[in-house]
This record gives structure tokens, C-alpha cells and sequence, in this order.
């Protein structure tokens, strides 16, 4: 049986008065690749921005790594927070450093190294995501899938035990889409580490998942969970399998 | 502190043994001496009785393992933990390109040339965009050009009630720090009742156009680099364009429009608010009886020196509203670039408006006006 790194119990998102997701239980087990998956509109990203603390729950309340968030204290969610790290979208770097400053960063803030275990660090991270040479460089200068690349390079920076991805095929070409699919996959087995995965890229979701959960836009529930193959072969709905299916019966 | 790594030389062969937990270390700097020192054949790692690793771990070992390849040094891993392997594997799989060019350090010749370049170039575009937007401005006073009303009407309140309250609070200090500044000099020789014409003279003629013209820099010039930089981040200009539609007159125009309109409006209240500010010091500080001030003052006051001051109004409208908008045109595409814009967008305005300042007096007192 594996341990939960995140524990949500009666967890409702949403903004003032509208609710995008009401009520949803669910775990995820520490070294899955969890996918929250569902269709446009359906809450996906404002229930990372929850699990990434970046903005409070309507109700519920949800654990980290064994720890409620929702009642830590300042110093627990500072904890917290290192022991995750975020891949954004666009990859999120700051433009005016480069990615060997950008990746830098989160070590001089919480870890003791000298500057040239620093610099061996961010080159190590860079080669892991197969960015090794490009330390000088700044995002602009780089092509959308290598500031994603880097981006996760800075997210795991840290060592983080879980690492949260939002949308991370959006806008790239197939073949970067599938070689980023790939290092999850790497970084997941070897690293140990949990992934924790919005998209709705159906090609992403069955390529890396071991675990999900699909969100309803219309009814704002949970309505389906676990293995999304399994999914598959025994849809709950026929939304669940039309989106599954990418609108085929 | 436990002693997590350690190392013996024998012959040209390396022999590391890591022991406990390997975390959190500061890389081993009396081994990479070593392995500068000697020259190795053979590097034996032994990781039996490692028990806890992370990322400085295995950036010590990519480390070795990159020193190893570039020195034809055969590597042995004995018992590595499960993963580690593989993340070396998976760091050496893309070795740094080729053609990525390393930042190379520009000669100083290089650099000159390439600033000059840029000068040049800059200067060309700020021409083209001058010229483009004074023919357009003139077109749009007889036909019918894209900018949308509601857009002119936007900028126009954003020009113009917006700003007033500023304007006049800052004209009202103008004036009123004009005659406590005159007062010291005209006290001496009891002709302190001259301050209404030294207040409204400076005022109408010049020091109102130049205040405002600075306030509308900071206020509206900047927001004119934003707004236009931001929709630049944002590829709403490259919106616009794709759909045949000119930017210019889109988003240049309204501007140019509405802050030519009330740059000149701006001033005449200027002058009000700085005369007040005169009056306020003259009356309740000087003990000027108030008719007698706004009778100096009201002699004072001389159509060409109005004249000249809206004039310079007028320029300063052209002056700061080309300035926020070609540098919001020409902004970066990333969140640095458009605080760089708006920054050069006050500071050139400003710096224009002082040069035209300068061109315009000269041009004036040779006319004699």
C-alpha cells in the first residue's frame, strides 16, 4: 500500500460565489503520476492553484505530505513549499535572469552550498532535462519546449518530493510534447518523485498516468478516478467517454 | 560532521568510498585538486554503504562521470542505489550542442560598432515612425481614417478630467513657490507687489507648459509605453496587423489626438491654478491688498505670452504622446521589456521637450516676440 502525499477531503473550488468543483475527495499516492484531467472550464487549474496554496479553498481542507495545509503555520507551508516544486505553463522563468540564475534562485534561498556546488547543481538539472551548455542563455533567447524544459529544471531544484505541472503539452510540437512526456516519466521512476498533472492532452494522459481523476463541468463533481485505460474500457458516463475519446462514441 | 566521502590515490588509480547519507554537501574540492593533479587511469566508486543520496550527490557523480569521459579514465560504480544510474544516463544523454555558441565576450571595437549601429538604426526608426505618424495626423484632420471613437474618447478623458486634478494642485505649488522665490529678491527694494507680474508672466509664457508637459509625461506618456507594451507582450499588436489593419492609426492616433486637444487646455487651467498660487503667497503672506495683486496681475498678462505658452503646449502634446506610444510600439516581448519602455518613454519625452523648449525660445527671440 502506498503512502498519500495528498490527502483532499471535502474540498470545494471555486471563486465568490461560483463553484467550479464541489466536494471532491481523493488521494494521491507517493511516485504516482496523478493526471486531473477534464474539459475546459471544469476547474482543473484552480484546484492546482489550491493544492499549490496560491489560493484558499471555498471548503474542505486538504494534507500535505502529512501536514493539513490549510491550518500550517508559516513555517510549515514555507517547508512545504520546498518540498514541491511547479512547472507553470509558459514555463514561467524570470526574463531577466538566465537559466542557470533562474535555476540558481531557489537553492541560494533555502540551501547552504557553496557557488560551485550551485553552478554544478544547475548543470546537472540542465542536463537532466537535456539543456546542458544553454546556463547563459535567457528564456528569450530559447524555443518555447526548452523554457518548459528549463522550467522543470528549476522546479526540481529543490528535490522536491512532489511536482505539480500545469497544462505542460500546451503549445508544443508533438515530438517535444512526447521527449517531455518521457522525462516525467525518468524523473518520476528514478527520482521517485510524484507528479502531480493537469491537462486534458489525451495523448499525454495515456502515455504517463498511473492514477487520475476526471472533473465535471456540469455537475462540479469527481466522476471518475484511477487508471485512465481503466477508465476507458468502463466509462462512468458518456461524457467521461467522449472526452476519453476525444468525442467519438 | 561525519565524514560522508572518502578517497585514496594508489598508483594512477582513484578509489571513493561513500558512506551514510550524502546530502545537502558542498562539493569535495580537495578531490577535484586531486583529480587535477594526477594523472588517473581508473576512478572505483564504492557505494555499498551509501545509504541516503540527493541532487549534490549526483552532481558530484555527473561531475566524475564528465571528467572521466574527457579524460578517457575508465569509471566503476560499485552497488549504485536504484535510479542513480539511470539520471546520470539520462544527464549524459544530450551532450552540450555543438552550434549552441557559448556567450562569447565582444571585443570593445565590437561593442562601439554595434552601439553605433543601434544608434543609427533607433534613430531611423523613431524617423519613420515621426514621420508616418505627423502625415497621418494630417490626413486624419480631412478624411475619414480606423480609429474607432470610442478609443479617442477614452484617451481624451484619460488626458483630460483625469489629469486636471494633478495639474492644477501642482500649478497652484508652481506659482505659489515662484513668489516666495521672487518675493526674496523684491522685498529688498519694497516692489513686492511685482510678484503677480513676475508669477504670471513665468507662468503664461512658459513654466505652466513645462509643467504640465512633465506631469503629462509621467502620467500619460507612461501609460501610453504600458498599455501599448503590454498589448506588444501580448501579440495584440501582431493581432491587428494580421488582420490588415493599421496599427498607427489603431492605437497611435487617438493618442496623439486627444493629448494635442488637451495639452493646450491643460496649460490655460495652469496658469489659472499658478496665478492662484501666486495670489495665495502675494495676499496672505506679502500683505498685497487682492485688488491691487490682480490688477499687476491683469496687466501682466499679454496675448503673446499666452500665445507662446499654448504653442508650447501644443508641442509637448506631440512630443510626449509620439514618445509613450513609439516606445510602447517597439517594446520587447517579455515583462522586463515593458518597465524598460515606459521608463523611456518619460525620460525622452522629457528630454525632447526641454530641446524643443530650447529650439522654440531661440526661434522667438529672433522673431522678437
Amino acid at each position: 500500500m502506498t503512502q498519500d502525499v495528498i490527502k483532499a477531503h471535502n474540498l470545494s473550488v471555486g471563486y465568490g460565489h461560483k463553484v467550479l468543483l464541489k466536494d471532491a475527495d481523493f488521494e494521491v499516492g507517493k511516485g504516482d503520476i496523478f493526471i486531473i484531467m477534464g474539459g475546459s472550464g471544469c476547474g482543473k487549474s484552480s484546484l492546482l492553484k489550491v493544492l499549490t496554496g496560491l489560493m484558499p479553498p471555498l471548503k474542505g481542507s486538504f494534507g500535505l505530505l502529512g501536514v493539513d495545509f490549510q491550518n500550517a503555520d508559516d513555517n510549515e507551508k514555507s517547508n512545504l513549499r520546498q518540498k514541491t516544486g511547479i512547472l507553470y505553463q509558459s514555463g514561467a522563468l524570470f526574463s531577466s535572469m538566465t537559466l542557470a540564475e533562474n535555476i540558481a534562485m531557489p537553492l541560494n534561498q533555502y540551501r547552504s552550498y557553496n557557488p560551485a556546488t550551485v553552478d554544478e547543481l544547475v548543470h546537472l538539472k540542465l542536463a537532466l532535462v537535456g539543456l546542458s551548455g544553454y546556463e547563459n542563455y535567457y528564456p528569450s533567447e530559447i524555443s518555447g519546449g526548452m523554457k518548459k524544459r528549463a522550467g522543470l529544471a528549476r522546479a526540481l531544484a529543490l528535490d522536491p518530493e512532489i511536482v505539480y505541472f500545469d497544462e505542460p503539452s500546451a503549445g508544443l510540437d508533438p515530438v517535444s510534447s512526447a521527449r517531455l512526456d518521457d522525462l516525467m516519466i525518468e524523473i518520476n521512476k528514478n527520482l521517485n518523485t510524484t507528479l502531480v498533472v493537469v491537462t486534458h492532452e489525451l495523448q499525454s494522459i495515456f502515455a504517463i498516468a498511473s492514477n487520475s481523476i476526471y472533473l465535471d463541468a456540469v455537475t462540479k463533481t469527481i466522476t471518475a478516478r484511477g487508471n485512465p485505460h481503466d477508465i476507458l474500457k468502463n466509462p462512468p458516463n458518456e461524457r467521461v467517454q467522449q472526452f476519453l475519446t476525444r468525442g467519438k462514441q | 560532521m561525519i565524514n560522508v566521502l572518502s578517497f585514496d590515490i594508489s598508483g594512477n588509480i582513484l578509489n571513493l568510498t561513500f558512506t551514510g547519507d550524502y546530502q545537502n554537501q558542498n562539493l569535495p574540492k580537495d578531490l577535484f585538486d586531486a583529480l587535477k593533479t594526477n594523472q588517473l587511469k581508473q576512478i572505483n566508486i564504492n557505494l555499498k554503504e551509501l545509504q541516503g543520496w540527493d541532487s549534490s550527490f549526483l552532481a558530484l557523480l555527473f561531475r566524475l562521470n564528465e571528467h572521466a569521459l574527457k579524460q578517457s579514465i575508465k569509471l566503476s560504480v560499485l552497488k549504485a542505489p536504484a535510479g542513480v544510474q539511470e539520471l546520470i544516463c539520462l544527464a549524459l544523454a544530450v551532450p552540450p550542442p555543438q552550434s549552441a555558441p557559448m556567450q562569447e565576450k565582444e571585443s570593445f571595437l565590437s561593442r562601439i560598432g554595434d552601439f553605433g549601429l543601434n544608434v543609427f538604426r533607433s534613430f531611423r526608426r523613431g524617423y519613420a515612425f515621426l514621420f508616418s505618424n505627423l502625415n497621418l495626423f494630417v490626413i486624419s484632420m480631412f478624411a475619414k481614417t480606423n480609429t474607432r471613437r470610442v478609443d479617442f474618447l477614452f484617451a481624451l478623458e484619460e488626458c483630460g478630467p483625469k489629469a486636471l486634478p494633478i495639474v492644477m494642485l501642482i500649478s497652484f505649488m508652481v506659482g505659489l513657490i515662484l513668489a516666495f522665490v521672487g518675493a526674496i529678491q523684491l522685498q529688498l527694494f519694497g516692489a513686492q507687489v511685482y510678484i503677480a507680474s513676475l508669477v504670471t508672466i513665468g507662468m503664461t509664457r512658459i513654466m505652466a507648459a513645462i509643467m504640465v508637459g512633465i506631469i503629462m509625461a509621467g502620467r500619460t506618456g507612461a501609460s501610453f509605453a504600458a498599455t501599448i507594451g503590454t498589448m506588444q507582450v501580448n501579440e495584440e499588436i501582431d493581432a491587428l496587423k494580421t488582420m490588415g489593419i493599421n496599427a498607427d492609426e489603431f492605437l497611435v492616433l487617438p493618442r496623439l489626438w486627444a493629448l494635442v486637444i488637451t495639452m493646450p487646455l491643460l496649460t490655460m487651467l495652469a496658469d489659472f491654478g499658478g496665478i492662484l498660487g501666486g495670489a495665495a503667497v502675494g495676499i496672505f503672506a506679502l500683505d498685497i491688498p487682492y485688488s491691487e495683486y490682480f490688477k499687476y496681475a491683469y496687466n501682466a498678462w499679454f496675448l503673446k505670452h499666452f500665445l507662446v505658452g499654448l504653442f508650447h503646449a501644443f508641442v509637448f502634446g506631440f512630443i510626449i504622446s509620439l514618445s509613450g506610444c513609439y516606445f510602447g510600439m517597439n517594446c520587447g516581448r517579455d515583462a522586463d521589456s515593458v518597465g524598460k519602455s515606459t521608463t523611456s518613454a518619460v525620460v525622452y519625452a522629457i528630454v525632447w521637450m526641454i530641446v524643443a523648449t530650447g529650439i522654440i525660445t531661440f526661434c522667438l527671440q529672433r522673431m522678437g516676440i
